[in-house]
């Protein structure tokens, strides 16, 4: 082990920074980080080994303690739970004879939840060491049992169960048009760096990730700094349930994608780009880095790049499960080779981001809109759209339709029109912009997809009237107690306090004061927060509340009060040991049951 | 003196230190008595209360004993005041949580070093160990939360002369700031 570390570290020149790289290599080869290896590393990378635990405790892939040979992950989201994962996730434990979230006693196969892998529209999904599982179903299950068994190596698994899918079904201008590889960065050198830029903000171009901050403005700022050393960094962090167009774009779009980067680069002058690829998608990795080389090699990265005198170069770094390193000052902290904890805003990236450099992050799409229009100009692209919201936005749209997939809209088009396209009948309502977003009833089809209206990262989870909205509201509070990471008291203890009253609600224990406590806590989680998780992770709750208020109501018991826990069973010990069987030996749950 | 306000105490699985903490409010209990009658109390030794207004909780909830009594309260008192740590939160009895009940019990009279004739307690007499402690406000509705290990005797005045006063009672930064 010490050689295979200490060449590790050495490929990865000793750098700090790259820790998350390193840590996936060990995890990957030892399905855990062993303590001397943290001692190892703790010396040749010159951190401190609490650092590394650290980093070891807070991203999901990685453990302290060791997982099966064979790493088994279901994905938790709504989505497949709509496609029946509660049922698969028993059947695969009872057929590889596992507890859920333990590893079995030979070792050699461990199984657990994951948050959403991204692969919505065609789940139920999961992982296994790390690449994606698609389409699960029964017999599938059944040859991944037997093939686990019989201790096969993935790479002589069949490729049918790690087909992934593009399910494009409506193109529009960004996907329809595929530009050729060099044409924006040969565009922006004839047109000169400075015009391109101005291209940009004609095109009223705002970033796709959900916030909607105008990206000719963020890249001008940077270029504006007065530190000369920047940084371009693409968002592939897609960790919204329910979010999976950056899945599709990087699988078949990624040469424009990182055309985008290098143009952003050409404009604000970076030498050095990264994509923050989530570790759910590690099946792109090779693919992403073989489009790098073949960019090299045709001159499009490195050294003066088209003779322009621009030198850029791309990194692909993967995450290691942490939602929250979907926020852009996380995301630098887990480039850096950190946990991902939120920094404090103020400075923004563009004045301080990697490594305290001016940086510029951006989504997958707004770098893929920005490669198209540095080709086809600024008007081509604001044409379309409303006044706000110009041009087209890629939506992943997933659970009850005909064809869960990728559809790209112009903005401005009704929630009616969506549905209908992609084949949604008897729906009951919509989950927009994730989690994090908004949940919409029936009553509000006719509003637009828009920043100014319905503004979102993307993702659309249909719901029809067979489903229950507080299973999906008690998944997505699950969800964010679970992401939550942990550095201010609001969101930690609150998240975990808002999954505890909403299961308290919804299994049937609520009683009168209930739901004003829920939606005070709410507020509380809402208004305190560092960062946007707990800014938005009463969302699913708050939404809702607002909407079906009557549906809470007919959760709640009719008394004034129900406790938190069960009191008799709470003395079934006591009880066992004291042999107990009097009366006095029991409690009634309420004291009407009492008397 | 029919009219006077009637505040009934108890302490559950606490330590009683809150109820020293309300004694430090001093010279003031004279005035607070002018007002204000006592019902079930450690003060009075009163067993069981009737018809209060306000009810005051220290400790958290570690035995059936405790909800039994927790209930007569709530049953008995307009409001209910979580008072202190251990009732807020379970507090320094709620270390136990992490261990589980068996293994406290086997440790305390069965194996532990120097038990002399171990067995397990059994008697009707004796209230059972539920198998964690708990906040106070996860077995019944409370009111009101005074914070503090163990609140100030400041903290007691300001909240009891504000509910007594007909105000909604509000603790300054000062009182809730610890270090």
């Amino acid at each position: 082990m010490r050689q295979f570390i200490q060449d590790i570290a050495e490929n990865n020149h000793y750098q700090a920074t790259h820790l998350l790289q390193i840590l996936r290599q060990i995890q990957s080869r030892y399905h855990y980080i062993p303590e001397a290896a943290i001692e190892q590393l703790s010396d040749s990378l010159n951190i401190s080994r609490t650092q590394i635990i650290s980093v070891i405790e807070f991203y999901s892939f990685f453990h302290l303690t060791p997982k099966g040979q064979y790493e088994l992950l279901i994905s938790d989201s709504i989505t497949d739970h709509m496609l029946g994962k509660k049922d698969l996730l028993d059947y695969l434990a009872d057929k590889l004879a596992v507890t859920v979230g333990e590893v079995r006693e030979d070792g050699l196969v461990s199984l657990d939840n994951t948050s959403c892998t991204g692969m919505c529209d065609q789940g139920p999904a999961g992982l296994v060491n790390g690449y994606a599982l698609t389409r699960l179903d029964r017999p599938a299950c059944d040859k991944i049992a037997e093939l686990i068994n019989r201790q096969k190596p993935l790479n002589e698994w069949p490729a049918e169960l790690f087909q992934v899918e593009d399910n494009i079904y409506k193109s529009g201008l960004l996907l329809n048009r595929q530009i050729k590889q060099g044409a924006a960065l040969s565009s922006t050198f004839s047109r000169g760096v400075k015009e391109t830029l101005k291209e940009i903000d004609k095109s009223g171009l705002r970033g796709r990730g959900g916030a909607g901050f105008k990206t000719a403005i963020k890249w001008q700022f940077c270029s504006e700094e007065p530190q000369t050393e920047r940084y371009v960094v693409c968002n592939a962090d897609e960790g919204e349930p329910g979010t999976f167009k950056d899945r599709v774009l990087l699988n078949s779009y990624a040469d424009q994608v990182f055309e985008g980067m290098t143009v952003c680069a050409a404009i604000i002058g970076a030498k050095q780009g990264f994509l923050y690829l989530r570790g759910e998608y590690l099946h792109l990795h090779d693919k992403l880095q073989d489009i790098l080389d073949q960019r090299r090699q045709n001159g499009l990265l490195g050294n003066n790049i088209q003779n322009a005198g621009v030198d850029f170069d791309i990194e692909i770094c993967l995450g290691a499960g942490a939602y929250i390193c979907g926020e852009e000052s996380a995301l630098i902290e887990s480039l850096e080779g950190k946990a991902g904890i939120p920094r404090n805003r103020p400075p923004y990236p563009v004045t301080q981001g990697y490594l305290g450099k001016p940086t510029v992050v951006n989504n997958v799409e707004t770098f893929l809109a920005a490669a198209t229009i540095a080709v086809n100009g600024g008007d081509w692209f604001a044409d379309i759209g409303t006044e706000k919201s110009k041009g087209t936005k890629i939506l992943s749209i997933s659970g009850d339709c005909a064809r869960p997939g990728i559809y790209e809209y112009p903005f401005g088009t009704t929630i009616q029109t969506i549905l209908n396209e992609c084949g949604a009948v008897d729906v009951l309502g919509v989950q927009v912009g994730g989690p994090s977003g908004t949940f919409i009833s029936n009553q509000e089809f006719e509003r637009k997809l828009a920043f100014e209206d319905l503004a979102t990262g993307g993702s659309f989870i249909i719901f029809n009237s067979s489903r229950n909205i507080l299973d999906a509201v008690q998944n997505f509070t699950h969800f964010f107690a679970h992401e939550s990471c942990g550095f201010c008291t609001p969101c930690r203890v609150g998240t975990s306090l808002l999954k505890k009253q909403m299961d308290k609600i919804v299994e049937g224990h609520g009683s009168a004061g209930d739901i004003v406590a829920l939606e005070e806590l709410c507020q509380l989680v809402k208004n305190y927060s560092h960062c946007g998780l707990g800014q938005t992770a009463a969302n699913p709750i708050l939404t809702t509340l607002e909407r079906y208020l009557g549906l809470y109501e007919s959760q709640l018991k009719e008394i004034s009060f129900e406790p938190g826990f069960d009191l008799d069973g709470a003395l079934e010990t006591a009880r066992r040991m004291a042999n107990r069987y009097d009366a006095g030996a029991h409690l009634a749950q309420t004291e009407s049951e009492h008397e | 003196m029919a009219n006077k306000i009637r505040v009934a105490t108890t302490s559950l699985a606490g330590c009683f230190g809150c109820h020293m903490s309300f004694l430090d409010i001093d010279e003031r209990m004279l005035q607070l008595v002018e007002v204000v009658e006592f019902d079930r109390s450690p003060l009075t030794d009163i067993e069981h209360c009737t018809n209060c207004d306000i009810g005051l909780i220290e400790g958290g909830v570690c035995n059936s004993e405790n909800v039994h009594v927790l209930r007569e309260f709530r049953n008995n008192c307009k409001i209910l005041v979580a008072v202190g740590a251990c009732a807020i939160n379970g507090g320094l009895p709620a270390l136990r949580n992490h261990i589980p009940l068996e293994e406290c019990l086997n440790e305390a009279y069965l194996d532990g070093i120097g038990v002399e004739n171990p067995q397990i307690p059994s008697d009707i007499e004796l209230p059972l160990l539920l198998n964690q402690v708990h906040p106070i406000h996860e077995v019944v509705k409370i009111d009101y939360f005074l914070p503090g290990c163990p609140p100030s005797a400041d903290v007691f005045w300001k909240f009891l002369t504000d509910l007594i006063e007909g105000r909604e009672p509000s603790l300054p930064y000062e009182l809730v700031h610890y270090d």
